[in-house]
């Protein structure tokens, strides 16, 4: 897929966002927007999926270890076909299959998450899966900068080191935020690659934002052979949302009716864009 | 007594992995520097291939046992039940219980007949923990036949298990023709009139022994033994304390939540009948040989003998 392709999706899937979590009036678009493009590439060019047949056996596997940017998977699941667009709506909203955190009820989720630190370790046991029934599916899992700081995360990686996991591929969203500060001041988890790296990841840095340089991080990873890949991205919290960008307050709160309107109003502006490169 | 055959649930299960293995191709076995003490190291043996060492990481064993499920094998994770339901507990919530899967916890050194070790690894709160995850199955198996059942049905059964076994060899008392096993399905071992002993695990023996003193005593006590705490054979205890009006539970765990709480549930409810639990009274245990722990907090025959006598 080309890369304006991509970018018009990328615009879509953070539409469906704001619209959700906006509907939702609660939930996390921080985090779903800092990850919305690599959702997109992800669902949209990496991934061997079939959104008619979402249990097929031999899919590649996702994993959302930071569950609470699930409306950023479920936006990307509902345009790439796996449910209704409509249904973006009725996020986090009584007897929804659009629960706050994913679960299994949910086409194309693969695995049950949100605790943070969790996902992680299903994923290196799917990946463990793969390889004990000489299986070609490649696994993916998506952290967030914050989770690393849960200790199950270098659990996970010190065993998929250990087993030469070279079909996990471990992404980390490092869009510098969590819900009390950056990174820095809370915690730091830097230098992160170094620390993948100590654990015999091969590890990969990539801007979040540019499908080329994620489109070569992945096709990177595809062929590290012997070990598991990290990849970092270095990307913006609340990404495409003036007012979001960059800023922790929009961590896990949602828009209000005229916030929602500027968010969209910033999103269809990026998408009159785009239709002009089309007719360029 | 001495002549009795004793085996350790825990070795029973090493036994049935490897038994099982060849039946079930998709079983696979995971452990966390624990193989030669949770006895899946019989298995290890066997089946070096299907053994996964997880280091010592119970948390991310857990985790890893769950995506294995997910991509089509029966995982069992093995460790001591401190560190399988204690430390794991929320992996075992989140990331098992929650989405339903297949995976199976074999917990070994339960309760204090872990004996020497001491308190920090005596797990007297694991039943009480598993229980409240709903959509687990809990089985505390009496002895060497029963844990070997144990395993088997929870192969069987498509869901998440929680299984545990115990340290110190116990003696076989499921040896029979007719035996037979059954998730949900407890057996009266024992009958009689005057009260009831319900028991689980090892100290199914202990209320045995005690029937028999009691007897002597002319008090006639039925015996009843529930493997699987949840789901809980309601009618068999419902039933039983119907005929003898009175119920003493017995179990080598907290009574705080496990075999004495899920049978008070049950009768409070359903058939209000005066109860008393035998267990660990909200203590700690001790470092100790495993019989000296079960004659000082009372879970040998003698000791329950003593409980039932004051009770009826």
């Amino acid at each position: 897929m080309n890369n304006l392709e991509l970018r018009k999706h990328a615009n879509d899937v953070r539409k469906g966002i704001v619209t959700s979590v906006h509907s939702a009036k609660a939930g996390h678009p921080g985090g779903s927007l800092s990850a919305a493009d690599v959702f997109t590439f992800l669902y949209f060019e990496e991934m061997n999926i079939d959104p008619k047949n979402p249990q097929w056996e031999d899919r590649d596997r996702f994993v959302l270890s930071k569950g609470h940017t699930a409306p950023g998977l479920y936006s990307a699941l509902a345009y790439r076909g796996f449910f209704p667009v409509e249904d973006l709506v009725t996020l986090r909203k009584l007897g929804s299959y659009l629960q706050g955190h994913p679960n299994l009820h949910t086409p194309g989720i693969d695995m049950a998450s949100g605790s943070l630190g969790q996902g992680i370790s299903a994923a290196v046991g799917m990946a463990l899966g793969a390889k004990m029934d000489q299986k070609d599916f490649r696994v993916y899992t998506l952290l967030g900068d914050g989770e690393i700081e849960e200790g199950q995360v270098w659990e996970a990686a010190m065993f998929a080191g250990h087993r030469k996991l070279d079909n996990l591929c471990v992404i980390v969203d490092n869009n510098n935020l969590q819900i009390d500060g950056t990174v820095e001041e809370v915690c730091s988890p830097y230098p992160i690659d170094k620390k993948f790296e100590a654990f015999n990841f091969h590890v990969i840095n990539v801007d979040a934002h540019d499908f080329d340089a994620l489109r070569a991080a992945f096709n990177e990873a595809k062929e590290t052979k012997g070990m598991p890949t990290a990849i970092i991205l270095h990307s913006v919290k609340g990404k495409g949302v003036s007012f979001m960008e960059n800023s922790v307050d929009w961590h896990g709160k949602a828009p209000n009716d005229a916030e929602f309107e500027v968010a969209m109003a910033d999103l269809l502006k990026i998408e009159e864009e785009l239709a002009k490169e089309v007719e360029a | 007594m001495s002549d009795v055959k004793k085996i350790a649930t825990r070795e029973s299960y090493g036994n049935a992995l490897k038994e099982l293995a060849e039946e079930f191709p998709q079983l696979v076995v995971l452990d966390a520097d624990l193989a030669a003490a949770t006895k899946t190291g019989i298995f290890k043996k066997a089946y070096p291939e299907r053994h996964i060492d997880c280091g010592i990481a119970e948390c991310n064993m857990v985790g890893i046992a769950a995506g294995l499920s997910l991509v089509g094998k029966i995982p069992f994770v093995s460790s001591f039940a401190m560190f399988a339901a204690g430390r794991a507990f929320e992996q075992v919530r989140n990331s098992v219980g929650y989405p339903h899967l297949n995976v199976k916890i074999g917990a070994t050194h339960a309760g204090i007949t872990v004996g020497e070790d001491g308190a920090s690894h005596q797990c007297n709160e694991d039943l009480a923990l598993m229980r409240t995850i709903p959509g687990m199955v809990v089985m505390c198996p009496s002895d060497d036949v029963e844990a070997r059942a144990c395993v088997r049905a929870a192969i069987e059964h498509d869901g998440p298990v929680y299984i545990r076994f115990g340290r110190a060899a116990v003696p076989v008392i499921n040896d029979k023709p007719d035996y037979k096993f059954e998730i949900g399905k407890g057996t009266i071992v024992r009958e009689g009139t005057d009260v009831t002993i319900v028991a689980t695990g090892i100290c199914v023996d202990s209320a045995l022994g005690a029937a028999e003193k009691l007897a002597a005593d002319g008090i006639s006590a039925e015996v009843v033994n529930i493997c699987t705490i949840k789901p809980l054979d309601e009618e068999i205890i419902i039933n039983s304390a119907k005929k003898t009006g009175k119920v003493v539970t017995v179990e080598e765990h907290s009574v705080i939540g496990g075999l004495g709480s899920a049978v008070c549930d049950c009768l409070s409810a359903k058939l209000p009948t005066p109860v008393k639990k035998v267990g660990m009274q909200d203590v700690f245990g001790e470092s100790g040989s495993a019989a000296d722990l079960v004659a000082k907090y009372g879970l040998d025959a003698e000791g329950v003998y003593k409980s039932v006598k004051e009770f009826v």
